[in-house]
């Protein structure tokens, strides 16, 4: 592990990678870029990279599991054994098995589970590479593959942590951020109910402090739905232009 | 009572498409007397009636609709069949027999066997029950001949056209005959290969551009187009 740094925030309130307090990292966004599975997404959030893949709604095997009155959804957040500095076993650890729970819980409330009912939706997230804040990205990828398999949808779901650094009150935090940081707040939101469905929080704040990390996530959110939209439309869009032509 | 998007707009779940005097269609769902999508897809007014045409979407078993599928297991007393849906859909050994069915003397591989492709129509099926097939109607049955095109199931309606004007000009131009399964599986028949393969040019290019107007024209326009070039290779292969 890297030794801590001195300062996290520079005196003119600039973040180590150049950043201003409340600016989000760089996001690149695909839909539909696994031909396997019934719908897609990968996402770029600054050193990021996450791929996530759904399958469904199919018959549910083992047959048990499955449930009279709705759809069962599972999650399986995994990272690859090079996500990391240090090679991370590729067994699926504590900290993996409640991620994937926490981003079943919420992606749950934007499903219609009910409309079929007998039947199972499978969601991997696939961490490639790893920089903190990878449920958020996990989440904002996983409900966009979700859209991508014509699941139906309540609304999409998006996330986006803020936490306090050096006294400082910060959007998206990175992976330094995170381990050296005083706060960490992740936030997954349905943008047209302003609902918040997962709210995590590790660290200490005030009550004043969390109100203002918490607003300051839920703006962050609204900015990577804009871009979440626009990656699911990208491809139809282009053939539209195409053929307009 | 206001619409947020026109015609034809491309909307993604969650949008929120009108409020008010409306009635919820398709892929749409109602909230506090709001109308929100809920898949991707293009917007369509008809009346009062909100409706989204998705672009992403699987098929799930209505009555009454001919679909094609593929024979996974022969049971004691009849054969599940994938149809493409979350659901096995279950053909009974009594319906394909036209006399009475004995399991001892019997033996349904015999008439279906696993892989074999059939054009059935759906029965009966419910939220609580897997979907139920016939064959016992003309034009139903196993697949003898031809070949198989997969689409998106919601992209069917475009397939056919305003008033079958889609099809009818496939039919036409390639001189095939088309059998389409309403699980987005389509059956194609035609004299030549090489006609098959044209249909089947012409329905996967419906499937990818199906958002766009004008399509009609350009599906013909293509298929003209690529009949020209088959006719011109077959003479040069001549001299």
């Amino acid at each position: 592990m890297s030794q801590k740094p001195e300062k996290l925030i520079d005196k003119k309130g600039i973040r180590l990678d150049g950043r201003k307090p409340d600016e989000l990292r760089s996001i690149k966004i695909e839909v539909g870029v696994l031909s396997n599975a019934d719908g897609s997404a990968y996402i770029e959030q600054g050193k990021n990279k996450i791929l996530a893949a759904v399958y469904g709604p199919r018959e549910l095997h083992p047959k048990h599991l499955a449930l009279s009155d709705r759809m069962v959804l599972r999650c399986r957040y995994h990272m690859a054994p090079f996500s990391v500095q240090e090679r991370k076993s590729p067994a699926p650890s504590r900290r993996e098995i409640e991620l994937s729970k926490v981003i079943r819980e919420s992606l749950e409330p934007a499903i219609f589970l009910e409309y079929y009912p007998r039947t199972g939706i499978d969601v991997f997230v696939e961490v490639l590479q790893a920089d903190g804040s990878t449920r958020c990205a996990s989440i904002t990828a996983a409900s966009l593959a979700l859209a991508d398999a014509g699941i139906p949808m309540k609304d999409l779901v998006v996330a986006c942590s803020a936490g306090k650094v050096d006294g400082t009150i910060v959007l998206d935090l990175m992976d330094t951020e995170d381990k050296m940081g005083e706060a960490d707040l992740p936030v997954a939101l349905m943008p047209n109910f302003n609902a918040v469905t997962l709210l995590q929080m590790d660290g200490k704040l005030t009550l004043e402090e969390f109100e203002n990390a918490l607003n300051l996530a839920i703006e962050g959110c609204k900015k990577i739905y804009a871009m979440q939209k626009e990656a699911l439309k990208a491809k139809y869009v282009s053939v539209k232009e195409e053929a307009d032509e | 009572m206001p619409t947020f998007f026109e015609r034809r707009q491309l909307v993604t779940p969650g949008d929120l498409i009108a409020e008010g005097a409306y009635i919820a269609g398709e892929n749409t769902y109602v909230e506090d007397n709001k109308i929100y999508a809920s898949r991707i897809g293009i917007v369509d007014y008809e009346n009062k009636k909100v409706t989204v045409v998705a672009l992403r979407a699987f098929y799930i078993p209505r009555v009454e609709d001919i679909v094609i599928g593929t024979v996974t297991e022969v049971g004691f007393n009849g054969w599940t069949v994938d149809i493409n849906a979350p659901y096995q859909a279950l053909l009974r050994a009594s319906d394909v027999l036209s006399r009475p069915f004995k399991p001892q003397k019997d033996d349904l591989s015999q008439v279906l066997n696993v892989g074999d492709l059939i054009v059935a129509k759906i029965i009966a099926y419910d939220r609580a029950h897997d979907p139920q097939l016939t064959v016992g109607e003309p034009g139903l049955g196993k697949i003898t001949r031809g070949q198989i095109v997969k689409i998106t199931p919601t992209k069917i309606p475009r397939v056919i056209g305003r008033k079958g004007s889609m099809i009818s000009t496939i039919k036409q131009e390639t001189g095939c005959q088309i059998i389409l399964g309403l699980n987005g599986t389509i059956l194609i028949t035609g004299k030549t290969s090489e006609e098959e393969e044209l249909a089947m040019m012409a329905i996967l290019k419906i499937d990818k551009e199906s958002h766009t107007s004008g399509l009609t024209d350009r599906i013909a326009q293509m298929l003209k187009e690529e009949k020209k070039k088959m006719e011109e290779n077959k003479n040069e292969s001549k001299t």
